[in-house]
């Protein structure tokens, strides 16, 4: 019952994503499908919220690192109430409060503004430690990419969320094996990210990253692992949802035209 | 007179906040014995933060601890902090504003014997380029303890730009620093001296050499470089019509590029620069070096005289 609450929500971001990115003609379509499911399993059930009052002391802080998925987070937000829905139609129009990448200044309940990769994370980190240091019972969520993990700054960000045993931090990693100029296996091979992560000091759980069950029993795991941080490594297909963008590394950074968003959207029916 | 580093002074006012400011969480990047952030972990281990050599997630760290509403003070070299990390400071610290107050130490080519590749000469210049940031200089430590406790009321991101070596204490206590206000420490009506950090306690030095020379130097601490105190320079030159800058920075992009671009636009003087003169610091004794590379009473000195030809 909560699971198809949860797919159906899914969808309704997928076709968001695309009726946006439509509109805006730019933008990453590939990486905002790939994540959805796990954006939806977040919001509609993870995650302690208070839309109508977004900047609640007790809420839950969710980050986007990999901020080029903007449309995914900023769907999910307006599908929450954080802001009317009509805004979506402004995504990277000049004026509009949806910049190409999060502003935490501008969107009620973007939590950290993002967009150069890695750093989002690293903030992650620096929340949940905050949050540690202080006895605070709020959790951390980070959306990151699987080619973002190419950069530095995250092994910096994954060592000391170790040393300084953030268990309140889960990051979810959107492993669909593409990037802009690629295959992230031809582009820089990554290796065994579960291995790599888990030489870290987190906690890693496989799942299928748009099986809501597997997803949701992640995080519940995750409340039950004490000492270290969790990552869940999320198998996904880029462009999930849209058959002719899926597993396309060319869907990472192009905007549907308006037959191709019609195609789409009957797809996501 | 009296000297003290001006990352002593660093050390005592965290020390202070480390025992009244619950706010308060000060992180480093494994040089806490010499930023002198150690001392803060004395009094408040719990909120100190040691994050390895990893200055890029110094700064991330920092913005996410300020995202949750403390007030994160993230201390490494000047070189490190702004250089390694500059993308970080501009991406996650200033263009959302967050409250970072980032103090860096070892500035200048006054860190001495580790030499050029620690000796930052171009923090200055980076800082001031990236919006919302807010630039200090204290010039002594006095001046130091006082910035501190002001930035803490501040809400927004501060770069602090500290030394190694000790200077010669130009303040007392009843001294009132504010963001963005220049403190003219001595008056005078033939020329005008803006200098900050290390060079400041060197104008006043070069100012009595200048009186025995019949020029009557006025002195301008110039501690905030952002938000520049434009006034304060219009007013001065105004009075002497021509001034000398002087910074351990380099020349370009520093405190004499800012009353540059102050006074072309408002009142066009001559001006002459102190300052490090496109070229790299190196290894040697700190008070060596500064004569090396001209950073001296003397040659604020030579600029003046030079200067006031020009008028």
């Amino acid at each position: 019952m909560e699971t198809k609450f949860i797919e159906e929500k899914a969808k309704e971001i997928r076709r968001e994503i695309i009726k946006m990115l439509g509109e805006a003609k730019s933008g990453h379509p590939g990486g905002s499908l790939s994540g959805a499911d796990i954006i939806a399993a977040l919001y509609y059930k993870e995650m302690k919220l208070d839309p109508a009052n977004p900047k609640w002391e007790g809420r839950d802080r969710f980050v986007l690192s990999k901020g080029h998925a903007a449309p995914l987070l900023y769907s999910v937000l307006a599908l929450k109430n954080y802001f009317k829905i009509d805004i979506l139609k402004t995504l990277r129009k000049t004026g509009s409060i949806l910049q190409g990448h999060p502003d935490m200044n501008k969107v009620p309940g973007v939590e950290m503004s993002t967009g150069s990769l890695g750093q989002g994370f690293s903030a992650a980190v620096g929340m949940a430690l905050s949050f540690k240091i202080y006895n605070k019972e709020n959790r951390v969520y980070a959306l990151l990419g699987d080619g973002e993990c190419q950069e530095g700054i995250v092994w910096e960000a994954a060592m000391a969320a170790a040393h300084y045993n953030l268990d309140n931090l889960v990051a979810i990693l959107d492993n669909n094996g593409l990037q802009i100029d690629g295959k992230c296996s031809e582009v820089m091979c990554l290796g065994s990210l579960h291995n790599k992560w888990t030489a870290f000091g987190f906690h890693v759980i496989d799942v299928d990253g748009h099986k809501i069950d597997q997803i949701i029993d992640a995080f519940d795991e995750a409340r039950t692992i004490k000492g270290k941080p969790t990552l869940i490594l999320a198998k996904t297909i880029k462009g999930k949802g849209v058959s002719f963008m899926e597993d396309r590394a060319e869907w990472h950074g192009s905007a549907p035209s308006m037959e191709q968003v019609i195609l789409a959207l009957e797809e996501l029916k | 007179m009296e000297q003290i580093a001006t990352r002593d002074a660093y050390g005592k006012a965290l020390r202070k906040l480390g025992l009244n400011n619950d706010d308060i969480i000060v992180l480093d990047a494994d040089l806490s014995k010499s930023t002198k952030t150690a001392d803060f972990q004395k009094v408040n281990p719990k909120h100190f933060v040691n994050v390895g050599i990893a200055e890029q997630n110094l700064m991330g760290i920092a913005a996410g601890i300020a995202a949750t509403g403390k007030i994160p003070f993230a201390s490494t070299f000047a070189m490190f902090a702004t250089g390694r990390a500059f993308e970080i400071i501009r991406n996650s610290i200033a263009y959302p504003k967050l409250n970072v107050k980032i103090v860096a130490t070892h500035s200048g080519v006054s860190v001495g014997e580790d030499g050029g590749s620690h000796a930052a000469i171009e923090d200055i210049s980076l800082m001031r380029s990236v919006p919302n940031m807010t630039v200090i200089v204290p010039a002594d430590g006095v001046e130091t303890e006082k910035v501190i406790e002001k930035i803490v009321k501040y809400k927004g991101p501060v770069y602090v730009r500290l030394g190694r070596s000790k200077v010669p204490v130009i303040y007392d206590d009843s001294y009132e620093f504010e963001i963005g206000k220049f403190s003219t420490l001595k008056a005078g009506s033939d020329v005008t001296i803006i200098a900050c950090g290390i060079m400041v306690a060197k104008a006043l030095e070069a100012a009595d050499i200048l009186k025995d020379k019949g020029i009557n130097a006025e002195v301008i601490n110039a501690s905030t470089i952002k938000p520049f105190d434009d006034i304060a320079v219009i007013e001065s030159v105004k009075k002497t019509k021509c001034v000398v800058t002087a910074e351990e920075h380099n020349i370009y992009g520093g405190l004499g590029s800012a009353v540059s671009e102050v006074l072309v636009r408002n009142f066009p003087a001559p001006l002459e620069m102190v300052g490090v003169m496109d070229v790299f610091g190196e290894s040697g004794a700190p008070e060596e070096l500064l004569e090396k590379f001209k950073l001296t009473t003397n040659e604020i000195v030579n600029k003046v005289e030079l200067v006031f030809k020009r008028k």
